[in-house]
């Protein structure tokens, strides 16, 4: 029995209950020696969405994923995917999903052609199914002249690809991707996002986790930003820039006390709406400030500031990392 | 764009089979790489079947009576006995060292770094599953591995040296699989317990020993004689030395020279299965499941 449920791309409005296609409920990891990688994590994907985890290294993106596909056990909380409990029912929750890994897994023992077909086998499907698919997988991710190559001979950006390939035979309902791109060169890069829009035109959920903000920004549909293992805000890429409350934002080096130099900015230039400071920069917000440029040079110059460089950009998911945690997210 | 009035349909996915159903058929599949695996790399698996019987056998059987060192008192009887005694051992020791290098070895790597047997675990089957997956694989070898060893265990000797083989073919055809689900379980033990760096090391502090305090080289009842006060302290000592129980069995099996009852011989072995997998399948999770 297939239940049909009306999945809204528009967060914002009302969600029909029982679209929602993995759910968090307090999930907790802890550690030996106390180290809490998880905390306490709440978290709704719908279905068909492409929901991004972004975070630096360390904020357990990677261990909310591993809860969520059965590898990693919670110590407290709760991990649903498809309603199923993962915790109670792995092996069922097995069946919906496919998990892309940060590391290179692929079964050095079987060529590329086999570490599919046997995968496809692992899922259920026939011999003739699985031969199909593994061929029409390797056509599509360009890896067919390799079919016979032996694992370890690749580059890793076509293991990677073969990783994602793999995770795809069995067509799951639930795709997970950990730093699907990273490592990988812009070409590989593309080419998998277009694979993967292909796969999730189809219906397919992807969660997926990045330290890249541009690719977040502009591959999810929603995105959470986590940190030390909590989520901090969970939106669109677009409401979360907007949750900044500003149009623009200016970086600004200088010489002598910056926080002063910052304070003095906020009181007298018009449009400052909060100001920042990070590696010995100082970062304006600011809103509906026009010509706004000439004034900030001229009130610094006045204070016996001496600006050494100067940039206007727009807010990024970097600018609301930022401003979330007080630090940059590259480090 | 995000407000944009798009509303799409999509069901909430579940599972297609039952669990049963889907850890059958994905359990059949995990054989059948196995199995691949090692039909890809036959020729070194016949190689490295043979060639400890074969340098066991042309040395004590071939050699040594050539050279006038013959083991079993000099006399053309006492090698025939001692050629009777180890061919029994040798096809124990044959189907041990399946178990260890078709199940602990491959282990070692794939949960190492590599973690290749991730995708395996994230197959739709209990994780336990995949674990005795590797041991049935294991214990195919162990079969193969006995089928072919045997007949080399009974042709290569001196001449005038003959061991004296009577199968007993309920006690081989049942003692060979028990055998080889044994050792496979052994090697899932080692394999998941023992950190992957320290791999080597178990050869000496294992294996060796195992094999030399196996009754590979002498019958279990002749260890009687060695005795502190009365005690036959290395007879009691080697019972907790699985190994013995397969070299015995295959005595039994394969010979008429005295041997440790079978009524021993079936319950212990089964008990060794029953911990060794139970022991085994608990490491394989804890070493997969964080």
């Amino acid at each position: 029995m297939v239940n049909t449920q009306t999945v809204a791309t528009d967060i914002d409005s009302a969600q029909p209950a029982g679209d929602e296609v993995i759910r968090c409920e307090r999930l907790t990891k802890k550690y030996p020696e106390n180290i809490l990688a998880v905390d306490g994590l709440d978290m709704v994907v719908h279905c068909g969405e492409i929901f991004g985890l972004l975070g630096p290294n360390g904020a357990g993106k990677t261990t909310t994923v591993g809860m969520l596909t059965s590898l990693v056990v919670p110590t407290a909380g709760k991990a649903l995917v498809a309603g199923i409990d993962v915790v109670a029912h792995p092996a069922l929750v097995r069946q919906l999903i496919g998990v892309v890994s940060q590391t290179n897994n692929l079964d050095r023992a079987l060529t590329v052609w086999e570490n599919l077909y046997y995968h496809g086998r692992f899922f259920g499907m026939s011999a003739r199914q699985s031969r199909e698919a593994a061929d029409r997988l390797l056509v599509e991710f360009r890896l067919t002249e390799r079919a016979k190559a032996d694992v370890m001979t690749i580059s890793g950006g076509m293991a990677k690809r073969l990783q994602v390939a793999r995770a795809l035979m069995h067509s799951p309902s639930v795709l997970f991707l950990d730093e699907p791109t990273a490592g990988l060169d812009p070409q590989s890069r593309l080419a998998l996002w277009e694979v993967l829009n292909k796969a999730h035109t189809e219906g397919q959920t992807i969660l997926m986790t990045t330290h890249y903000m541009q690719e977040a920004d502009t591959v999810c549909e929603r995105i959470a930003i986590m940190d030390h293992g909590r989520i901090l805000a969970s939106d669109s890429p677009k409401n979360l820039k907007q949750s900044v409350g500003a149009d623009s934002i200016m970086t600004i080096s200088a010489t002598g006390n910056l926080e002063a130099l910052a304070k003095l900015l906020k009181e007298r230039v018009e449009g400052v709406t909060g100001s920042q400071q990070l590696d010995g920069t100082i970062q304006l917000r600011l809103k509906g400030a026009w010509g706004v440029l000439p004034r900030v040079v001229s009130v610094a110059e006045q204070g016996g500031y001496n600006i050494t460089d100067l940039s206007v950009t727009e807010p990024t998911l970097e600018t609301v990392f930022i401003g979330l945690t007080g630090k940059e997210l590259r480090d | 764009m995000n407000t944009k009035a798009c509303v799409r349909t999509f069901p909430v996915p579940e599972p297609g089979k039952s669990m049963a159903a889907a850890s059958s058929t994905a359990f059949g599949a995990l054989l059948l790489r196995d199995l691949v695996v090692l039909r890809k790399s036959l020729g070194i698996f016949i190689a490295r079947t043979l060639i400890q019987p074969f340098l066991l056998v042309f040395v004590f059987l071939y050699v040594f009576p050539l050279i006038g060192e013959g083991v079993g008192g000099g006399s053309a009887g006492g090698e025939s006995l001692f050629a009777t005694i180890l061919v029994a051992g040798v096809v124990g020791l044959s189907i041990m060292f399946q178990g260890i290098q078709a199940v602990a070895l491959p282990l070692a790597t794939e949960f190492g770094y590599t973690k290749e047997i991730e995708d395996r675990v994230l197959a739709p089957l209990p994780v336990s599953l995949v674990a005795m997956g590797k041991v049935v694989a294991g214990a195919i070898q162990g079969i193969v591995a006995a089928v072919i060893v045997f007949p080399i265990a009974s042709i290569i000797h001196a001449h005038g040296v003959h061991p004296n083989l009577v199968v007993d073919w309920p006690v081989l055809l049942t003692l060979i699989p028990l055998s080889a689900v044994m050792t496979s379980g052994l090697g899932l033990v080692l394999g998941t317990v023992i950190q992957p760096r320290n791999i080597s090391a178990m050869f000496g502090f294992i294996i060796l020993p195992m094999t030399f305090l196996g009754g590979t080289y002498y019958p279990w009842t002749a260890l009687e004689a060695v005795k502190v006060g009365g005690f036959s302290w290395l007879q009691a000592l080697v019972c907790v030395n699985p190994l013995i129980y397969v070299t015995e069995g295959f005595r039994a099996a394969l010979t008429r020279a005295p041997h440790m009852p079978l009524y021993v011989v079936y319950p212990v072995l089964t008990g060794f299965c029953v911990v060794l997998l139970g022991v085994g399948c608990r490491a394989f999770r804890r070493r997969v499941i964080s």
